[in-house]
């Protein structure tokens, strides 16, 4: 008699990280494998925990700003600008019309360059070398603009309570307005080299889709909650600064997949350079920071707050709580990444090891801000 | 000249010239990538940095040769070179110009196509040796591509093969003075260098070595002189596979045209013959490193299915259609450029078909 033997096949565990290059840092995930095919992945966090929030306690309102740059390390001037919202809430002080448009500009500008991050490493992931350094032309760009506003290239440190460190160098708004259609003009560069690109197209259509129940439940928000279809932009549905303001529109997308998420990000940088434009035709003359008592050691009275702010990578909160003296009691950053990457294990289902790569990628996550 | 002198010298000169040919192509892949790519490549080694490759092979030979503890020792040590080997034999029947090739096989595309599929051995040994998971990940990966794709390539060849009546690589050339084997075959041709793509685990199937997968497959534990084996039989295989193509379909050294035997005593045919081998060759060479600036990878399953459901349907209706035409008179092989028409179609109507 013949028996056939049964084989015993078992899964392989394939850990990806914290040394990986498509982990974007230090992050890590272990995938359980049947072949190419993920069974299961966990991910996990917390090697680049610097302790931001802890730190943030024993330093002045003031000192805390270079935490902020260093939490999402790519947006910097979202981070800050979010900070220091939540500081002149508890200190009762606006910033001049001057200020406000500055940092909408940086901000708006520091937006178009994370996404061209994305666009470039994302490429990176697909197998693409190409769009990471076409990105990177228009990334320099900007960074140099930055560089000459605050100084430093990645760690600005520009922003102050109640305004900005220092005026905007002179010719900074004109050298803006000159490089925008510079600017336009590489993004469609960027936007015709991969999102019509077949291969590209099979890679991210239909890969890592969640619905948009899905994505609520998990609390991601910003692109990923978008891409879902679900119209929601906190500079839209709870508005600060002067973006009540301006002109623009929140894309989204449809089916809540990759190139979804991918395609969302190039429409909003579009959207900046709107944004950008309009602050440039309205940005007045005038004081670049309302006077604060005792600044920069300034008191800030007893009370909490909390603020969020669209970052590019989603809804990015401060809760600020002061009891009163130069050092705030608590800060507490709602991590839009966090929350965006809990979202991995659900997108990965029955996908591919290749998927997993692009899954993440299309997350973009920034390390920093979810160990913080 | 004794016989056995005769051949040592000539695999001394071909060891010579892929040696020389490999630096050549990897600084010529770093420039025009780099150009592709709005930089400059290396610049600062020697003029615009054409010292930089041999600078890296300095480097690479006198770099530590590390053997993970764990690895399969003689498994490990050996992949390499079962690697590099299979490409250097595919040199020798490589027919340069009439008299410049190192041996004239009477079955050289049956040789070819042989040593072509072996170098996969060296990979899966590779990948299984380095007892590490993206290796064998990227092994596993390489076998099933590159078996896979070896099918079509053969049956596209077997085209030309039933054209030209020959296995001889001379003999194919000198049947193409008037009319490239491209115009009689262009699917063939098509299939041929798509396959081939894939043979070469070039972009798009780059996925064997996928860097932001496997971080390089089955190389990402070798180091030094071992690494730099892979390297060099990646970019043999690269000029290898991209003169068969010349030889093959492009006409080799004869098509266009060659100048009387008798100008120069001769030189002037040989040296023109070199020119239009190298020149179709290396146009081949670019159009792959073009290729590799612009595309994406490709999933493994997408690339597996494209092979199977396409290629090789498509490379079986060109070899039926060089059958007929063999039979039943030549005009049958205008149904060739319909058939590539069909595939064109073909990849067109499956990508419209997305969810």
């Amino acid at each position: 008699m013949i028996t056939e033997r049964r084989l015993d096949t078992v899964d392989m565990h394939i850990n990806v990280g914290p040394q990986h290059p498509a982990t974007h840092g230090v992050f890590r995930m272990v995938l359980r494998v049947d072949g190419e095919r993920i069974v299961d992945c966990v991910p996990y966090i917390g090697y680049l925990h610097r302790g931001f929030e802890k730190l943030a306690e024993n330093e002045e309102f003031q000192e805390v700003i270079i935490h902020l740059d260093r939490t999402d390390y790519i947006a910097q001037f979202n981070n800050e600008f979010c900070y220091l919202m939540a500081v002149e809430k508890l200190l009762g002080v606006k910033p001049p019309e001057r200020a406000e448009y500055a940092r909408i500009i940086l901000a708006e500008l520091n937006r178009i360059v994370s996404h061209l991050m994305f666009y470039g490493a994302f490429g990176g992931d697909a197998g693409a070398i190409t769009p990471f350094l076409y990105a990177f032309r228009e990334r320099e760009r900007l960074q140099r603009l930055f560089e000459s506003v605050s100084g430093a290239r990645l760690m600005h440190f520009y922003f102050r309570a109640g305004g900005l460190k220092e005026d905007l160098p002179e010719g900074f708004l004109e050298e803006v307005r000159r490089i925008l259609p510079v600017l336009k003009q590489g993004i469609d560069e960027c936007d015709t080299l991969l999102t019509e690109n077949e291969v590209f197209l099979s890679r991210t259509v239909g890969i890592g889709a969640i619905s948009a129940q899905e994505a609520i439940d998990y609390g991601c928000t910003g692109p990923i909650l978008r891409a879902c279809g679900v119209r929601e932009d906190v500079r839209r549905s709870d508005p600060y600064s002067l973006y009540p303001t301006l002109d623009f529109d929140v894309p989204v997308g449809k089916k809540g997949d990759t190139f979804d998420r991918y395609l969302v990000r190039v429409q909003e940088m579009r959207e900046s350079i709107r944004i950008v434009e309009q602050c440039l035709d309205r940005i007045p003359e005038g004081p670049f920071r309302t006077p604060i008592p005792r600044y920069p050691h300034y008191r800030v009275d007893p009370g909490e707050v909390y603020v969020h702010t669209e970052n590019p990578r989603g809804d990015y909160g401060i809760y600020l709580i002061s009891r009163g003296g130069v050092q705030p009691f608590r800060v507490k950053l709602r991590s839009p990444c966090f929350c965006n990457l809990m979202a991995l294990p659900a997108m990965l289902r029955d996908a591919y090891v290749a998927d997993a790569v692009m899954v993440l990628g299309s997350l973009d996550i920034v390390l920093g801000e979810v160990d913080r | 000249m004794p016989a056995s002198l005769d051949a040592t010298l000539r695999l001394v000169v071909l060891t010579a010239f892929i040696f020389n040919t490999v630096l050549v192509l990897v600084y010529v892949e770093r420039k025009v990538l780099g150009h592709i790519q709005q930089r400059l490549g290396p610049m600062r080694t020697g003029f615009h940095g054409v010292l930089q490759t041999p600078a890296d092979a300095i480097k690479l030979l006198v770099k530590e040769d590390l053997t993970p503890t764990t690895a399969d020792r003689w498994v490990f040590r050996l992949a390499p070179f079962l690697v590099f080997v299979p490409v250097f034999m595919m040199f020798i029947t490589l027919p340069f110009t009439r008299e410049l090739a190192v041996r004239h096989l009477d079955l050289g595309i049956f040789y070819l196509v042989s040593f072509s599929s072996l170098h996969i051995v060296g990979m899966i040994m590779a990948g299984w040796g380095s007892d590490n998971k993206y290796a064998l990940l990227g092994g596993v990966r390489a076998a099933a591509q590159l078996i896979s794709y070896e099918l079509p390539l053969a049956f596209a060849i077997l085209g030309v093969v039933l054209l030209a009546k020959t296995l001889n690589l001379q003999e194919v050339v000198e049947l193409q003075a008037t009319a490239p084997f491209l115009v009689l075959q262009p699917l063939g041709f098509l299939i041929f260098l798509i396959s081939s793509l894939a043979e070469l685990s070039r972009t798009p199937f780059d996925i064997p070595m996928a860097e932001s997968e496997v971080v390089g497959g089955p190389m990402i534990e070798y180091s030094g002189m071992r690494w730099a084996m892979f390297f060099l039989a990646e970019y043999a295989n690269l000029f290898v596979t991209s003169a068969v193509a010349a030889v093959v379909y492009l006409g080799g050294w004869l098509w266009p045209f060659l100048p009387p035997a008798d100008l120069a005593g001769g030189w002037a045919a040989h040296l023109v013959g070199l020119a239009w081998f190298m020149a179709k060759t290396f146009a081949l060479i670019l159009a792959i490193i073009w290729l590799r600036g612009t595309l994406p990878r490709l999933r493994i399953d997408q690339l597996m299915g494209f092979a199977w459901k396409l290629l090789i349907p498509f490379s079986f209706l060109n070899l039926f259609i060089t059958a007929a035409a063999a039979v039943y008179g030549g005009f049958l092989l205008l149904l060739g450029w319909v058939a590539t028409g069909g595939f064109a179609y073909a990849i067109y109507a499956v990508s419209r078909r997305r969810p």
